[in-house]
């Protein structure tokens, strides 16, 4: 039983055929416009019609951006895009992504083409893109030795490098032969090797005219050649293949000239700068340096070497001199008292006190002082030691308590 | 520096030279260095700015124009903007290949 679709759903499904179709999603497609409308929104809506048919286009806002010319009706165009359906019309359209006007749709076509085989081939890959000299000896102009392009050159690189050293390749930079003369420009000084950057320029032209630079030809040169490349076609808006295959593009020929040509009154002055810095913090080191022996050498230690030393005799000279005096001193003290007991034992001493008219009675057959009236018995034997002999006595009578407390006791 | 130093240097690059230069002046400039090792590097990088400057000044001015015959022989000639070409031969060779 076949399926009963909804109009939605058929307009859907032809999209979806369309949209799967590989010729119909990115085509070239050249026509007449007619029926263009700029709409306010900013896209374009018109159709594009040959003697026998038309289709309807329309070129979104983001895509018009792109556009190098203002379309309009009557004007012959290629444009690419892709087939799709606008399901609400069940129409058919062209979505516009670039368009240029016709006559050169041909070159167009033909840039468009070697861009992506060359792109494809991994020509403009930037692992391939070769570092520019810092400090080129010499430069290699591929151009026209004619018009202001090379003037543009020398003058820019000469102003910047006053002994600039350029080397013009001449060649016809547009005509038939011109991309081989390129070409063969750029291959003559890789062999030559005079050279240590090479710019292939020309000044500003149609697409015909700076057609050389688009040569599969030029482009492979470009590519194999050991010396850096820099691209300068043109004006700034001018894309050619040599600008994507070269390792630098720049938007004129005099700005390839500054890119290439440093100034070297900069480079001097960095130099002269490098200079200053390198001698200002080597100064600064040795100051530094300096102040350091100054604290040093400033330090008392180093400014009379001598003094500790002398310091320490003299405190050496004063620890002996109290030393000796401390001990002459004790013995002074010692001596002294020494004295002071001789005497007190000479006062003491019993020979004095008999001196002084006392005497000193012992008894006799003990050998023991008399002190008490009990100590003796008449006729005991005493001996009396007065100062200056003794005297033997014997004991007559005794009587008690006469002189002392001691004889009260005696007495009961 | 010795006579094996500077043969050495000859050899350098302009880049080459600038940017150990410059790496001779961010060491000093750290302040680091013993005075000893300070003195020897400032000595060498002030034969290194000497060396770029020479590299600056010792390019030759020469503006030219590569007169190149198909048999292969290259002959220079002064180039002058303002007078064109000027050559021995007839100017109109140089732009037809």
């Amino acid at each position: 039983m076949q399926y009963i679709l909804s109009v939605t759903e058929v307009n859907r499904y032809i999209k979806e055929v369309i949209a799967g179709d590989m010729i119909l999603s990115n085509i070239w497609i050249k026509g007449e416009i007619s029926n263009y409308k700029n709409h306010y929104s900013g896209h374009m809506y018109f159709t594009l019609k040959d003697e026998k048919s038309l289709i309807k286009c329309v070129m979104f806002k983001g895509q018009t951006y792109g556009l190098k010319f203002n379309p309009d009706n009557g004007m012959k165009v290629i444009a690419r895009g892709y087939i799709s359906v606008f399901e609400r019309d069940g129409q058919y359209q062209l979505y516009v992504e670039e368009m240029q006007p016709d006559g050169i749709g041909n070159l167009y076509l033909a840039f468009e083409q070697l861009k992506k085989k060359l792109e494809f081939e991994g020509l403009f890959d930037n692992r391939f893109k070769k570092e520019l000299p810092y400090l080129p000896q010499s430069i290699g102009v591929v151009t026209s030795s004619t018009g202001s392009v090379i003037k543009d050159i020398i003058n820019v690189a000469s102003r910047r490098f006053p002994n600039v050293n350029i080397k013009l390749y001449p060649v016809a930079v547009q005509g038939i032969q011109a991309a081989s003369a390129i070409s063969r420009a750029i291959r003559r000084l890789n062999e030559l090797n005079c050279v240590d950057v090479i710019i292939v320029a020309r000044g500003g032209g149609s697409l015909e005219e700076i057609w050389p630079f688009n040569e599969e030809i030029v482009a492979r040169s470009i590519f194999n050649s050991r010396i850096p490349v820099v691209s300068a076609v043109g004006h700034e808006t001018d894309f050619t293949i040599s600008d994507f295959v070269s390792d630098l593009r720049a938007p004129t020929p005099s700005a390839a000239a500054e890119i290439i040509v440093p100034e070297k009154r900069l480079l001097k002055q960095k130099i002269a700068d490098l200079r200053m810095r390198m001698q200002n913090a080597l100064l600064k080191n040795i100051n530094f340096n300096k102040v350091h022996l100054l604290r040093i050498t400033g330090s008392m230690v180093f400014k009379q070497p001598y003094n500790r030393l002398n310091q320490e005799k003299i405190r050496l000279d004063n620890l002996e001199r109290k030393l000796v005096s401390t001990v002459l001193n004790q013995k002074d003290k010692s001596k002294m008292r020494m004295l002071f007991l001789i005497d007190k034992l000479n006062s003491l001493s019993p020979l004095n006190v008999l001196a002084r008219g006392y005497s000193m009675v012992k008894i006799k057959n003990n050998n023991v002082l008399l002190k008490s009236v009990k100590d003796v018995d008449s006729g005991d034997r005493l001996e009396i030691s007065v100062s200056d002999g003794r005297v033997e006595a014997i004991v007559d009578n005794i009587s008690r308590g006469d002189n002392k407390g001691g004889n009260n006791e005696r007495r009961e | 520096m010795k006579e094996e130093n500077k043969t050495k240097e000859e050899n350098k690059t302009f880049e080459e030279s600038m940017n150990e230069l410059e790496e001779i002046v961010q060491k000093l400039e750290k302040g680091e260095l013993p005075l000893d090792d300070s003195i020897e590097y400032f000595q060498k990088g002030i034969e290194l700015s000497r060396y770029c400057s020479k590299k600056l000044d010792e390019i030759e001015k020469r503006i030219t124009i590569l007169i190149d015959n198909e048999n292969g022989d290259v002959r220079e000639e002064n180039f002058n903007i303002d007078g064109g070409v000027q050559l021995s031969k007839d100017p109109e060779d140089a732009d037809v290949f």
